[in-house]
Formats: structure tokens, sequence, C-alpha cells
């Protein structure tokens, strides 16, 4: 990890690398012996799938009648078990596990549904693809989307996916590419690409005319928001989101699941993502999704000892988890190892006002009076009067922090605390409204 | 799901820079070390003496606070330290024992661990145990008298602000700006060698450790201002370059106006927050009272501080 220079007065810049010495054939990770896939909701009493059920390759599994959410099965077996499992926030999912069969059966709702190359087949299908194409926003009468902007690049610092995806699967992209533009009658189109990357990013969309941008080096220029401000020139409202403004992000790999799906009448189960290993070494890895990532330590020859860190995502914003059966899900871009000498701890040290942190945020929050608030418990001050809502969550300030304090996540916090107030009131007021 | 391995589960970011409080704790007091040691080769043990126990003491009331208010024992990040060697920088070297004692009573607890310990306090806790001290026991600052035994090889031994103050201009005439800043002249024992209190921020400030604009700008707004001072009228006020090196000019710059918590963040009200040290400094020296205007002004900027740090860029989107 890069550590604070000598001379503190210069502000510590972060780059974003490319593929440079990341290795260009991914491990590919055989299908899983055990798979698991992830629903986000409360477990509730009769579920459409219980122990002991088949299920087939790109199979839609909906876990209850009146849900919307659904998994694509990466494989063919039997359900093993039905489990509660707890995210961040306390957030609860459902987990299916699933003993994988050796002969693998393939799913055909999707071949013919296929055929018909709409938006809905898309949103039927393809929402639990690799990359996750955001395909809900175009049914929103009230937020025309006018631009697709397709991202070749990725958010956090360190992962090499999206690169590797524009690399290997041109084809799929273009296809893709060309598929959303007729299905969604979404006409612009921006290619935002690293500087390194133009040669292979200006062979996207061929000669259907869409725009190619060249996103900044350093952290956190590949966030929406900043490309949003930086590249469009449509700053967002301080949490605010780009769909309000008639933008949607695709990542690259999102654009070739489309096109892979359609192209070859099945959905895409196989995720790509960067290893980044104790050393800070990467490799790519080609796995199916559902994988436990336990898997893909032994494929890649990777020892995991006692006190290190699992971080699913990046350094600076991924998430920590606590076992090697976690899957690999269709948004894991990048998994990282850190050894349990390196991993940083925070303090329970108040903020000393250093003022680190203000200088560093790219939102020009004034972090020093929010985490402050935070702190107290007093979000809606840190929100009204501080600017909690500009933070972009970028985890810079956390880095520098000459307190050690966990700013980033007191602002996660409080920014999921006041969303819960809010869901309240709207329900209460919702209440009073019918008893009315 | 099970788990034969323990993890480490926490939140993002996964790296941190490797800065501390006591790093920087510890590079302040690395940083005053010439000055100190200047002092105490010009004073002698009785300067060690007091440096040696203002940090002791200073150490040991944050300890008893700590175990008193049952709080965890914060003093391994070294700012007690650093109070008690910035407290007894400004403290002339005869001062008794008792006065030191007080003194960083009064710095760690009224100044700093009532309003919460580290980060909480509003002044600078030193500035505050000195001005309350200035108050009570005048003649611990009279330097002239305290010092008075003393044999000093300076080509002056009154201290030089006092004398600007009592006798005018004429009597600090013969003190040369070379003199000055290599610490032949009285004061306090670490506040008087100007070339190692210079050296001392600059390295603060190029580690990043204390912030530029507070020390630059408290430096200008003090030059400006008593040159303004000095062309309306050279025979009743001094030089800048007089302002500039004695008193607790240099110290309140560079170790004073810059402690953190009761400084602001934002560059605009930095420079602010400086600039007005140093005016207000230069003011209480020529119209006021007091010999020096140092602590009272760095108290003042203090009490300002919060409304100038709402000054600030506005956020992205808001
Ligand atoms: S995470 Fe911190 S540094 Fe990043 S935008 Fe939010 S407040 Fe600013
Ligand atoms: S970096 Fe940490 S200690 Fe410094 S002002 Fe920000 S929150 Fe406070």
């Amino acid at each position: 990890m890069i550590k604070r220079s000598f001379f503190g007065l210069a502000k510590p810049r972060f780059e974003y690398e490319t593929t440079d010495g990341v290795p260009g054939e991914p491990e590919k990770i055989s299908a899983p012996g055990k798979a698991m896939f992830l629903f986000k909701g409360e477990r509730k009493d009769a579920a459409l799938l219980k122990t002991g059920d088949k299920i087939k390759t790109g199979q839609k599994i909906v876990l209850y009648e009146d849900s919307d959410t659904y998994v694509i099965s990466s494989v063919t077996g039997t359900v093993s078990s039905v489990s509660p499992y707890v995210g961040d926030f306390n957030a609860p999912y459902i987990a299916v596990s699933v003993s994988v069969d050796d002969a693998e059966e393939t799913d055909e709702q999707f071949a013919d549904a296929s055929k018909d190359v709409t938006l809905d087949t898309a949103k039927d299908f393809l929402a639990f693809a690799p990359g996750c194409p955001s395909l809900d926003v175009f049914s929103d009468p009230d937020r025309p989307i006018k631009t697709i902007i397709l991202s070749c690049v990725d958010k956090d610092l360190l992962i090499a996916t999206n690169p590797y995806v524009v690399k290997s699967y041109m084809d799929q992209i273009n296809q893709g590419l060309s598929i959303l533009k007729k299905i969604t009658g979404v006409d612009h189109v921006v290619v935002i690409s690293s500087q390194k990357m133009m040669k292979d990013a200006s062979a996207i969309g061929g000669a259907s005319g869409v725009e190619l941008r060249v996103v900044g080096s350093e952290y956190p220029a590949a966030f929406p928001q900043a490309i949003m401000r930086n590249i469009m020139g449509k700053p967002l409202p301080a949490g605010g989101c780009c769909e309000d403004m008639g933008i949607c992000f695709f990542s690259a790999e999102a654009v070739a699941s489309v096109g892979k799906a359609f192209g070859d009448g099945q959905i895409p189960v196989t995720k790509t993502l960067t290893l980044i290993n104790k050393n800070l070494k990467r490799v790519l890895v080609e796995a199916r999704i559902g994988t436990p990532i336990r898997d893909i330590f032994n494929a890649c020859d990777v020892t995991v000892s006692e006190k290190d860190r699992i971080i699913i995502g990046g350094p600076l914003t991924g998430s920590a988890v606590y076992s090697e059966d976690y899957p690999v899900m269709p948004d894991t871009d990048a998994i990282m190892i850190q050894d349990g000498e390196d991993v940083s701890l925070v303090s329970d040290y108040p903020c000393v006002n250093c003022g680190e942190c203000v200088r560093i945020c790219p939102a020009k929050v004034p972090v020093n009076m929010v985490v402050r608030f935070c702190e107290a418990g007093e979000y809606e001050t840190a929100a009204d009067e501080y600017d909690l809502y500009s933070c972009i969550e970028c985890g810079l300030c956390s880095y520098v922090c000459t307190a050690k304090m966990p700013i980033f996540q007191h602002i996660r916090l409080a920014k999921y605390e006041l969303c819960q107030i809010a869901a309240e009131e709207e329900e209460t007021e919702e209440e009073e409204a019918t008893d009315a | 799901m099970l788990s034969q391995k323990k993890f480490i589960v926490s939140h993002a970011p996964f790296w941190h820079n490797g800065s501390s409080i006591s790093e920087q704790s510890y590079n302040i007091i690395f940083a005053a070390l010439p000055a100190v040691i200047a002092g105490i080769c010009y004073y002698g043990t009785g300067a060690l003496a007091v440096v040696a126990m203002a940090v002791s003491t200073a150490i040991l009331w944050e300890l008893a606070f700590n175990l008193v208010a049952k709080r965890p024992i914060s003093i391994g990040d070294g700012n007690a330290a650093v109070i008690g060697l910035v407290f007894a920088m400004l403290m002339p070297a005869a001062t008794p024992w008792w006065v030191v004692v007080t003194g960083t009573f009064i710095a760690i607890v009224v100044g700093k661990q009532i309003f919460g310990g580290i980060g909480g306090n509003p002044f600078h806790p030193v500035a505050v145990a000195i001005a309350i001290m200035m108050l009570s026991w005048k003649n611990c600052f009279d330097f002239d008298h305290a010092l008075m035994g003393y044999e000093l090889d300076f080509p002056m031994i009154i201290y030089p602000l006092a004398a600007l103050k009592n006798f005018g201009v004429s009597a600090v005439e013969g003190l040369t700006a070379a003199d000055l800043i290599m610490g032949k002249q009285v004061g306090g024992i670490g506040a008087t060698f100007g070339l190692g209190l210079i050296i001392g921020g600059f390295y603060l400030i190029i580690r990043g450790f204390i912030r530029w604009e507070i020390s630059v700008s408290f430096l200008l707004g003090l030059v400006v201002t008593a040159f303004l001072f000095n062309m309306s009228d050279p025979s009743k006020y001094a030089s800048p370059i007089f302002h500039l090196f004695t008193g607790y000019t240099l110290i309140g710059a560079f170790f004073l106006a810059t402690e953190d918590s009761s400084s602001p963040v934002n560059c605009v009200p930095m420079l602010l927050y400086g600039a007005l040290g140093g005016v207000m400094t230069v003011l209480i020296r020529n119209i006021g009272v007091y010999v020096d205007g140092v602590i009272f002004a760095i108290l003042i900027i203090n009490l300002l501080n919060p409304l100038l740090d709402k000054i600030r860029p506005k956020a992205m989107g808001a």
C-alpha cells in the first residue's frame, strides 16, 4: 500500500494503472462442486425453491411468487440448502446452495425467448448476467434515458477487469451495443476509456458513431460522479443519480454480456474478475458466478490464513467478507487478499481537525465537520449543513486520516440511517393518508 | 455456512497512509529541539530543569486525568509531551517549580481535557495556560526580573519587548537582527533562537505536520502591520525585523497558531486566521498594555476559528 510520503505537504495521488503487469491470459476456473447464489431480502414462507430441487444451467430462479429479483443458475445440480446470510449493514440475504452434478444441462427458456430481441426479454433474463446490465432504468417514463455511457475502466484501483474484457471480447461488445441501441432506442453512446486503452477502445461501436472520451488517470476519475462532471459536463446534484439526468452507465462487461446472451441464445454465466494477491500481484480469473471464492484461491495457489482479510472489490471501496464460501457475484470485479500484517486498523480517537481529509476530498466535503456530527448521530445536520450527500464514497478521507477514524464508514452509515428514516417517514405518511 | 478460519472483517478503505497522531507529535518535538537545545545552552541547567519538569508533569497530569475520568490512557500519542515542551519553551529559565506544575496542569486539564481531550480544545492549551498565568503571576513573565541572577553574554540583557515598551525604540537600537536570530536576547527558553525555530517550522511544513498557510500568513500579517506602524513614526514604533525576531513571534507562528484543533482547515480561512494573528500581535504590542501580544492574539484567532472556517469551497453538486 502507498504510504505517506516524507514530504507530507504534497497531497498523495493515486493513479489508476490499467492492465500493466497483469498477465493477458486469465486463469479459467472449472465449474465448482458447490455453488451458492445470494438473494437480497428477508426470508419468507412459501419459497418456490426447496432443498432437493433440481436446477439447470441458465435457469432463472425466483424465490418468491411476488418478487422481481431473480438469479440465473450458473450450474446444473441439486439445491442443498436455503439459508439466511447477513451482508453489509446487516442487510439480509438468502443463500441458496447447489450441489453441482457432473453432467451439465442447459435450460432452454432463454433460448426461446431470445429469438425476440426486445427490452423485456433482456430485463427478464439478463439482470444477473456478468457486469449486471442495468436494464430496468429504460422503462421509467419519468426519466427517459438519452445517453448510454459505456465504461471501459474500473472504479477502484488495481482492477483490470473491464480493460481485459475490452481487449478480448470486442465482438460481443459491439454486438451488445447494437442490440442495446436497438432495444432501448437510445442513440447517443459515449465510450469512456483510459489513455492507455485508447487503441482498443476506439474499435467499439465500429462505424455506428460513438463518442470516445478519455478519462483522467487519477483516482477517483473513473467514478460515475467524476465522469459526469469532468467529461459529460453535467455535474450531478448532491446525492442525485445519473439516470435523473438521462444518462446511464454500462460497464464493458455488461454490454458484452448482452451481446453474448443474444448471440448464443444462452445467458452468460462466467464472470471475469481481477484477483489481487497479498503482494499486489494481479491475475485475471474467469469463474462461474456462484463459485465460492475458496475455489479461486485453490486454483490460483493463494494461501489465505487466519487474520488475513478477504475483500470483494478494490482496496479503497471494497467490502470485506468473513467466509471463503462467499460466492462470485455478477458484480464481483475483483477479489483482494490482504495479509494480516498489512491490515490497517482504525482507532477510536476523535477527529483532531488536522484537515487532511478536507484537502484530499475530491467532492470538497467538509469531512472534519461531517464526521463530528456523524459520530454524534446527528445525521440530519451533517446532511443539511455540511454536504454529506456530496460525498461520492471514494474512501480517500479515511485513507489519510491522522486519527485513523473510520470516516468512510461513518459517512456510509449516516447515509444508510437517513435512508431508513426517510423510508419510515414515508410509511407513516402513507398510513396517515389511508387512515384519513 | 461453515468457516474454519477467522478473517478480519472491517470496512473500506483497506489502506491507510500510515500517518498517526503520535508520528505528528514526535515530529513536532523533534522540530522544537534546535530551539530548546539552544535555550539550554544559553541558560544552563535551570532551563533543562524547567523543560524536563514541564514535559514530565504534563504527561503525569494527562495520565492522572485519564485515570480519574476513566478514559483510555492517551499519553502514548505524544500530545501531552508536546504541550509540556511548548509550555516550557515559553517560560523563562528561572521559573519556579510550582509555576511549571501549575502551568502544565492548566494546559492539560483546563486547556485540553475538560473539552473532551485531543481534538476538542477550542484554544491552544498552552496559550490558555500562559494567558491565565500572565494574569495571575505577572512577575513570572517579567523576564528581566526572572532572569536577574543570570550571567548572560548577550549584547543587551533586558527583555527586548519590555525595553521597547518602557523606553522606546532608542533603547533597542543596539540589537542587530543577527544577534536576535541567533538567540542572543532575553526571553523564553525555547522562544529566542529564531534560526532554530525557523528550521523547525520549515521542517514541519515540508513534512506536512503543520500548514504553511497559517505560519506564513501569520508572519506576513505581523511584518506588514509592523512596517506600517514603523513607517508612520519610526521613532515610536520598532521595525518589522525587530518584531519578527523578538518575543513569541516565531514560536507563535510555527508552534502555537498551527495547532490543529484550534485552527481552521480550509485554505482561505487559514490565511485569514494567520494574518489576523499577526496583525493582532503588533496591535497589542504597539498600542496595547501588554509587552507581548502573541498569546492573546492566538487566543483571539482561536476564538474566531469556527467562524472563519465556515468560508469553504462549494461541495460537489451542492
Ligand atoms: S469518501 Fe471521503 S474523500 Fe471521498 S468523497 Fe466522500 S467525504 Fe470525500
Ligand atoms: S483527517 Fe481525520 S483527524 Fe484529520 S480532520 Fe479529517 S477526520 Fe479529523
